[in-house]
């Protein structure tokens, strides 16, 4: 029970676009084309999850027995910053196919604050679903965490994207093109989001 | 170019909100006031300064191959002293910045600027760059920060001058993006109008 409550709220109560702004700069960078926007989604679920594993267990199982936690910000973005890259090396060796649909997006994961974001928030914050007491996630409960909110970014870039797709049929006034619609856009959607808070 | 020029250039002409566009998640994030979009341009203009300050100094040591881990080793070095100093002597700032603090690592503004000023400028020039880039960075979050106070809350820096409650949408989620949106076309018509 307590993990449908998590996926719920990581994917429509705290979208992690949409309500904590992370993962902005993807979100409004490649979500000009739905297939792009699907190609990256999938990337970042896949790299977030394994983030948040790894850094989830040098958290636990380095920085705090060795009382050195004031090195989480280094460690945790060199770590990811390795990963990404040994995700990269590894499909493009066993999976062609693959690395061809995600590997122009996996250099620009490293540089997403989202993972990053979700990483550190799994450790730092106390999460309490279904009125039990705020505590700190296990390591199920975290890797779920962090696919659910890869999910909710892959919904709200894809949605995001199906909508730019239509904007670039339509007649914008000069200083509205390009980024600007594209916030006041993300803005009414992230207004429609706001009517999942107090489901979970 | 005159240290003046670099820093009036970060301002206006390479405005890292309004004109290059980078570092959306703090700007959307933090400015629910005036004063957090205050505090979090500070941060990332003390980072900015530093990280260019040191990347420009020994930016000819590093070979090519390993610049970027090196220079996210450096960000991250400066990130985390600001960290803890604003845990030490700015608590409540700190609470309420929460996550993005860290995240000033990914922060594309402080890498980008490395990139493209700091490892092929002066360290003079670099630290003049890491300042103009971050007083833009800083008056744009500010500026987001009170408009959305003034719209959300009725208040301007902590002070109430209007009765009642505001437009409570533009303190939460959607009215980021939209007072963000507005801003930008209102700095693209003035541009614009410039040119």
């Amino acid at each position: 029970m307590e993990y449908v409550l998590i996926i719920i709220s990581a994917i429509f109560v705290n979208n992690i676009v949409l309500s904590q702004f992370l993962g902005i700069c993807p979100f409004l960078g490649v979500s000009k084309k739905v297939g792009t926007a699907v190609g990256m989604s999938a990337a970042v679920t896949f790299v977030m999850a394994l983030a948040t594993c790894v850094t989830y267990l040098l958290q636990y199982y380095v920085l705090v027995p060795l009382g050195i936690e004031f090195l989480q910000t280094v460690s945790f973005i060199l770590v990811i910053a390795g990963l990404v890259q040994m995700v990269e090396i590894i499909l493009k060796k066993i999976s062609p196919s693959l690395y061809q649909a995600l590997g122009i997006f996996l250099p620009l994961i490293t540089t997403n604050c989202a993972v990053l974001g979700v990483a550190l928030m799994v450790v730092q914050k106390q999460f309490g679903f279904g009125g039990e007491a705020a505590h700190f996630f296990n390591l199920g409960q975290s890797v779920v965490f962090a696919t659910a909110s890869a999910i909710g970014f892959g919904l709200a870039i894809t949605l995001f994207s199906g909508i730019r797709e239509q904007l670039e049929l339509s007649d914008v006034p000069k200083p509205f093109r390009g980024v600007p619609i594209a916030l006041i856009t993300a803005g009414i959607m992230a207004m429609a989001f706001m009517g999942f808070s107090g489901i979970v | 170019m005159s240290k003046l020029k670099i820093i009036a250039n970060g301002i206006i002409k390479d405005n890292p909100t309004f004109a290059l566009v980078l570092g959306m998640c703090p700007t959307l994030g933090t400015t629910t006031s005036a004063i957090n979009g205050f505090g979090m341009g500070v941060a990332t203009m003390f980072v900015l300064i530093m990280s260019n300050i040191v990347i420009s100094a020994v930016a000819r040591f590093i070979p090519n191959k390993v610049r970027i881990p090196s220079y996210i080793v450096i960000i991250s070095t400066f990130v985390t002293i600001v960290q803890l100093l604003m845990q030490a002597y700015l608590p409540s700032l700190y609470e309420t910045l929460g996550l993005f603090i860290p995240l000033i690592v990914v922060n594309c503004i402080v890498l980008g600027r490395a990139e493209a000023f700091a490892n092929k400028n002066t360290v003079g020039d670099s630290a003049c760059d890491g300042l103009g880039i971050g007083l833009g960075f800083t008056l744009s979050l500010t500026v987001i920060g009170l408009v959305r106070e003034i719209l959300g809350s009725g208040s301007a820096f902590g002070l109430k001058f209007i009765s009642g409650d505001g437009v409570l949408a533009f303190v939460l989620a959607p009215g980021a993006f939209i007072v963000l949106g507005y801003l930008m076309v209102l700095f693209n018509k003035f541009v614009a109008k410039k040119e």
